[in-house]
């Protein structure tokens, strides 16, 4: 019997490094890996082929593998996983990494890496992961010894789904994997110094309700925390919205959490939020902040953010915490907590009347920012706003339990003006990074998690063929995704910056020589439709809905549509742009403005 | 808040393995915070703990935040601020290469020894001197030096720590 044989511990078996590698993915509730093949990684597909409890998932890049993995945790509340192997297989995930890192899902890359004995020799295949990955994420490891490897791996779940979730890679050497390794038992966690220790603050909890009591312009600005926190979390900002009486609005990240429907609900606020969230915001006398983190996209202009509010802001990451916008009331912890505390500190005061700050909002409500008009004539040209709301109007008439994806431009906007969440964890968007891409593979992992679920991924033209390998995969596991494409032949939202900040100068925005949609559905075993006028819209809406296999809708869109309400960047919130006919200088477009992104 | 830009001596006590450091100095230079300074060594070989002593510098929003990013590091135990939690000592060592010969020989040694810089190689025409003190008084010396023949010097960036009893030790909650 060899050492690593005895050290093992787990009697007459001696696992190799990639065996122990999927036994303890199996004790962390592991069920589905995204990945793809490679030779620092065949040890571990090795193990994959003789055991049937974690089932893989081939994708046909790894960049793919994680957005999949992302939209698979954001969906179900676990940690999602990736396996890849070296070099180009890891470089290719740190898109994938760094977009989970800025929208804090839980994930753990698993990559695969030249021996322990080559690395630093550039090896074939050798990339320094651990050394690139390091700002892509939460946490990084590079496994050294087989006596670590059990205990690494389950070290990297607890620090992916701790805290403030994220991204964890661990690069794995060949050596290890193909190795004896122990199953060592799971050992006192090293981490429990990182474990928030009791509850939110109750001075500060104190404060806020202080606040609450006597605001005349409360305003709750909610985000991707909440829905990070868990759908209790939802559920306490339902009834603690329900018993204050205040207003809600919620970031891009956290739309689900809060129903869109409800009429306490201001939309979403921001660059492309409604004209009733950033009046409010802009007006607010309370602005109370859970689990947002204050991004550019909402705040505008920052000194000119919110400007007579008294602010709280509740965070699980302390450092998120005056990092943009001081506030008067810091509450660190997890929002479920501080939520419970607010409302049970509110107990049964009633709801106060806020009276004229719901007819102030009424009367910015009435503006009607998201509003457009749709000409009904059969031969008319389609908008997108209406391309969107049809959807969901028709998607609701399923009764399905609707997931949605985006993908990035004027269509992610749209889609979150448009689409209707009544329940967190439905939509999935790339809202930190902006990764075009995201939403093919997203929608895979969605629809991976989600067998009998409605899974549809809008998209843009542009942005859908960064991973349009990807109907591979759907073709490859039956998943019945729809893919609706608001296909206006351009890069729709840099032609609006260019638009409006550069002389209507199209540079390289036009989405020239495009594959013919319903074609390339085809050749990838899809079915493919396509709608070119509003005439042909419903019934190819009700035809994707009603097929049960995976849809490619090419849904033609009026090309010069721009997406409004708009503070451009270096603006206020009250200077936002309406539409195309305002004045853009009194909007607060500014020179100093066009050096932002 | 105010805009005004202050000198912060942080330190920070750290897993010893590899790529700690290059958590620290990537999160400084990927956030764009400043590093006049940085020393980092081992201090408890028992339970792996480095220390790092950075001298930076910031506004006050920006001094919090870099505290707040250095705790998020998973390997980071502790962070401490010594510049706000009290006074501190902090001392810094330097090696000065001067070469010179005569008048300018003599004057360079009395100066060294007022400022209680030991030579610690000594050729006909050059000295080495070893100088511990506070970055001021380094520079004061560097400075008198340059006109004595000073050619090369070597610094370490401070190393600091608390005054009085209290301690920034292992095993503390995060604050
Ligand atoms: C990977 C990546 N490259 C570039 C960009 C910059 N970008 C943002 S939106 C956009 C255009 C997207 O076009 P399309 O997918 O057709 O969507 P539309 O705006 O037309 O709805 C571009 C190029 C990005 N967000 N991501
Ligand atoms: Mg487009």
């Amino acid at each position: 019997m060899t050492a690593a044989e005895r050290d093992a511990g787990t009697g007459n078996e001696a696992l190799n490094g990639a065996e122990v590698l999927l036994r303890v993915l199996d004790e962390e509730g592991v069920e589905v890996i995204f990945g793809y093949p490679g030779g620092a990684v065949l040890p571990i597909y090795d193990a994959l082929f003789k055991q049937d409890r974690i089932r893989h998932i081939l994708v046909r890049h790894e960049q793919a593998a994680v957005h999949a993995a992302e939209a698979y945790a954001r969906s179900t509340g676990k940690v999602g996983v990736v396996l890849v192997t070296s070099g180009p297989g890891a470089t290719n995930a740190v898109t994938g990494l760094v977009d989970a890192l800025m929208d804090s899902i839980p994930l753990v890359c698993l990559a695969g890496q030249v021996p322990t004995k080559l690395i630093g020799n550039d090896a074939f295949q050798e990339a320094d992961t651990t050394g690139i990955t390091r700002p892509a994420t939460k946490h990084n490891y590079l496994v050294r010894e087989p006596g670590t490897l059990a205990q690494t791996v389950r070290e990297a779940f607890e620090v992916a789904r701790s805290g403030r979730p994220g991204p964890v890679l661990v690069d794995l050497p060949k050596d290890i994997t193909v190795g004896k390794a122990p199953l060592t038992k799971p050992a006192l966690s090293r981490l429990q110094r990182l474990r928030h220790q009791g509850g939110p603050d109750a001075s500060a909890i104190a404060r806020t309700l202080e606040a609450m009591k006597t605001a005349k312009r409360p305003l709750f600005y909610t985000g991707g925390g909440i829905i990070n926190s868990g759908p209790e979390a939802s559920d306490l900002l339902r009834r603690l919205a329900r018993k204050t009486g205040f207003p809600v609005t919620s970031t891009l990240m956290g739309l689900g959490a809060f129903p869109s429907p409800d009429p306490q609900f201001l939309g979403m606020l921001g660059m492309h939020g409604s004209v009733e969230a950033n009046m409010a915001t802009h007006g607010c006398d309370l602005l109370i902040a859970l689990g947002s983190r204050f991004d550019d996209r909402v705040t505008g202009r920052v000194d000119a953010f919110s400007p007579n509010s008294f602010k709280v802001h509740a965070d699980i990451d302390p450092s998120q915490i005056d990092k943009i916008v001081p506030v008067d009331v810091r509450i660190e912890g997890d929002v479920r907590d501080t939520l419970e505390a607010l409302l049970e500190g509110w107990g049964e005061t009633p709801a106060r009347d806020l009276s004229t700050w719901w007819n102030q909002i009424a009367s910015w409500r009435s503006v009607d920012g998201f509003g457009f008009t749709q000409d009904m004539t059969p031969s008319a040209i389609i908008r997108p706003q209406h391309a969107v709301r049809r959807l969901y109007e028709l998607a609701k008439e399923t009764g399905r339990d609707t997931f949605v994806s985006t993908e990035v431009g004027q269509h992610q906007m749209w889609a979150a003006q448009h689409f209707q969440f009544d329940k967190p964890n439905r939509w999935l968007t790339s809202g930190g990074l902006g990764t075009m891409g995201y939403g093919l593979p997203a929608a895979v992992g969605a629809q991976v998690a989600h067998p009998d679920a409605l899974v549809i991924d809008i998209a843009g033209e542009a942005s859908t063929l960064m991973n349009i390998q990807e109907l591979g995969t759907i073709a490859q596991y039956r998943l019945p995704v729809k893919i609706f494409i608001l296909n206006n032949h351009y890069m729709g939202m840099v032609r609006q910056w260019q638009e409006l900040l550069h002389g209507s100068r199209y540079s390289q925005s036009y989405s020239e020589a495009l594959p013919d949609f319903v074609k390339l559905a085809e050749a990838f075993h899809a079915t493919g439709m396509r709608a070119t006028h509003v005439g042909e819209l419903d019934d190819v809406i009700r035809r994707m809905l009603a097929h049960d296999g995976p849809v490619v809708a090419d849904i033609c869109v009026a090309e010069g549509e721009n997406c409004y309400p708009m503070i451009p960047s270096g603006a206020a919130h009250n200077q936002m742009l309406l539409g195309p006919d305002q004045d853009s200088e009194a909007a607060g477009l500014t020179e100093e403005g066009k050096m932002l992104v | 808040m105010t805009e005004t830009i202050q000198n912060s001596v942080i330190s920070v006590l750290i897993e010893d393995e590899s790529g700690a450091l290059a958590r620290v100095v990537g999160l400084f230079s990927g956030r764009g915070y400043n590093i006049e300074s940085l020393t980092v060594a081992l201090v408890d070989a028992e339970q792996k703990l480095s220390r790092i002593t950075v001298l930076t510098s910031g506004t006050p929003m920006v001094i919090q935040q870099i505290k707040a990013q250095l705790k998020r590091l998973i390997p980071v135990h502790d962070v401490c601020d010594l510049t706000e939690e009290g006074p501190y000592v902090g001392r810094e060592l330097a090696l000065v290469k001067v070469v010179s010969s005569g008048e300018r020989r003599t004057e360079a040694l009395r100066i060294a020894d007022s400022f209680r810089a030991r030579p610690v190689d000594t050729t006909a025409t050059s000295f080495v001197f070893e100088l511990t003190g506070s970055p001021e008084k380094i520079d004061a010396f560097i400075e008198l030096m340059r006109s004595l023949g000073l050619a090369e010097v070597s610094r370490t960036g401070i190393a600091a720590i608390g005054r009085g009893p209290s301690v920034f030790h292992l095993n503390k909650e995060p604050v």
